[in-house]
């Protein structure tokens, strides 16, 4: 049976790795290349380096950064932060990512998601939507690290997405980010029961049942988190052993 | 003792090469076929699609030079993701297409119950069907990573080493003398992906 999957988040802003609350507020926390081989030591089940400066300073994640810190990774590594062409795209799996996160490019040129799956295949385009609940309570998708309203709601943007050929959707809430008070399990199911890809849910874990949460209410395939992880004591292998608890079934990994 | 990684501009050469280095291997990556003369195992790694790749293997000279290699001598051969289904004889995938057909079978889009999502995407149990030395000291059972949308199916069963359980028994370790494939990614499966590395490396 396929395994409900952890996944640390990690976010880049230069070359130091940060958290915010909210998409603001960041927090050093430390430094890449150090954090991967940690996690890469606890065998967690996959990794997301993300830079988010790298949008707003209209530039892609810095290649050599990736290739300093993806071939240190032995489980799958997905990065993201400004791509804007095939040729970043390639040069990333070149580079040793195993797949690419592609965001604000998406709402210019959609086309670009087509483009990248038809070429290097639909399982390494993942496509991440950053998207909050408005005051009317409807959702918006946001791009450029959640400074942009994009006017699309985020269930049709991921349907959009895996007919361009996204292989998977990270789905991220803004607001809930950072904030450690939990998913937002709306936005998840709603973007879950558009698509038939799986997704990752994003944004809000702080204790060990919000990610059964996203998994049980949200229906994601896969949750991944980053202050939990930075700041409380809880691993990524305690997050599985309290999903397994709770009758989700993931893998074993080692205990280090 | 050499590997050569069989460079065709598909898939994550940096990740396959460092798991190799890490499993003892004196991995090199190459574009040029004749470079199968230096090795004492190959690996081809792959993600993408299977015509592009086979349009890339036969434009660059490989497939020719990998079967004559091959007829000729015992190499041992490691497929990984793509790097397997290219093995077979062809794929469905983007219309028809012509593979290595080194290990007689076809590729083929998962149909799968509406809640399984597609690409299969995560880890995933092995299940060993035959005996085969890729397997030594792989426990039944034991979790690997899987990311793909396509699958092969052997026309012989005694080459299917191992199966994984999504919707259907996917043919997930297919073996055929000295040639190997799995569908996972034993480079990215950690220390349960290495065991294979090294078995392959023990061959």
């Amino acid at each position: 049976m396929l395994k409900t999957r952890v996944i640390p988040t990690l976010l880049m802003k230069d070359t130091t790795l940060v958290k915010g609350v909210g998409f603001d507020s960041w927090r050093r926390v430390g430094t890449t290349l150090p954090a991967i081989r940690v996690y890469n030591r606890r065998q967690v089940d996959e990794l997301i380096v993300l830079d988010i400066s790298a949008t707003p300073s209209n530039r892609p994640i810095d290649l050599f950064e990736v290739r300093e810190f993806a071939p240190d990774c032995f489980v799958p590594l997905t990065v993201g932060g400004g791509i804007k062409d095939i040729e970043t795209i390639k040069d990333l799996l070149r580079a040793g990512a195993d797949k690419v996160a592609l965001n604000s490019i998406t709402y210019t040129n959609p086309n670009i998601v087509s483009e990248a799956s038809e070429r290097f295949g639909v399982q390494c385009i993942v496509v991440s939507v950053d998207a909050k609940k408005e005051a009317d309570g409807t959702y918006q998708c946001y791009s450029a690290c959640g400074s942009k309203p994009e006017g699309k709601n985020p269930a049709d943007w991921a349907r959009f997405m895996e007919k361009k050929g996204a292989g998977e959707i990270l789905i991220t809430s803004i607001e809930k980010d950072g904030a450690m008070q939990g998913y937002d399990a709306e936005l998840i199911k709603m973007v879950s029961d558009a698509v038939t890809i799986p997704v990752i849910a994003s944004g809000g874990a702080g204790k060990l049942e919000d990610a059964y949460e996203a998994i049980e209410k949200g229906g994601a395939q896969a949750v991944s988190a980053a202050s939990i992880f930075h700041f409380t004591e809880i691993t990524p292998l305690e997050v599985k052993e309290h999903l397994k608890s709770r009758g989700v079934n993931v893998r074993n990994s080692n205990k280090v | 003792m050499k590997t050569l990684i069989v460079d065709y501009g598909m898939g994550n050469l940096a990740s396959v090469k460092r798991a190799l280095e890490e499993c003892g291997a004196d991995a090199f990556v190459s574009d040029n076929p004749k470079a199968i003369l230096d090795a004492s195992h190959i690996l081809l790694p792959g993600v993408g699609s299977f015509k592009q790749a086979m349009d890339n293997l036969n434009r660059q000279g490989w497939s020719d030079e990998i079967k004559n290699s091959l007829e000729k001598w015992d190499i041992p051969f490691l497929g990984i993701c793509l790097g397997m289904q290219l093995l077979s004889t062809n794929s469905e995938e983007h219309g028809e297409s012509e593979g290595l057909n080194l290990i007689p079978g076809r590729v083929k889009k998962f149909v799968l119950p509406k809640e399984l999502r597609i690409p299969h995407v995560g880890w995933n149990e092995l299940y060993i069907q035959n005996d085969c030395p890729l397997l030594n000291g792989v426990k039944d059972g034991t979790d690997f990573y899987f990311v793909h949308s396509y699958h092969a199916i052997c026309d012989d069963k005694s080459h299917v080493g191992g199966t994984t359980p999504y919707g259907i028994d996917v043919e997930t370790v297919i073996g055929k003398d000295n040639i190997w494939g799995t569908q996972f990614h034993p480079e990215k499966s950690a220390s349960s992906g290495f065991q294979i590395l090294k078995n392959f490396l023990d061959m």
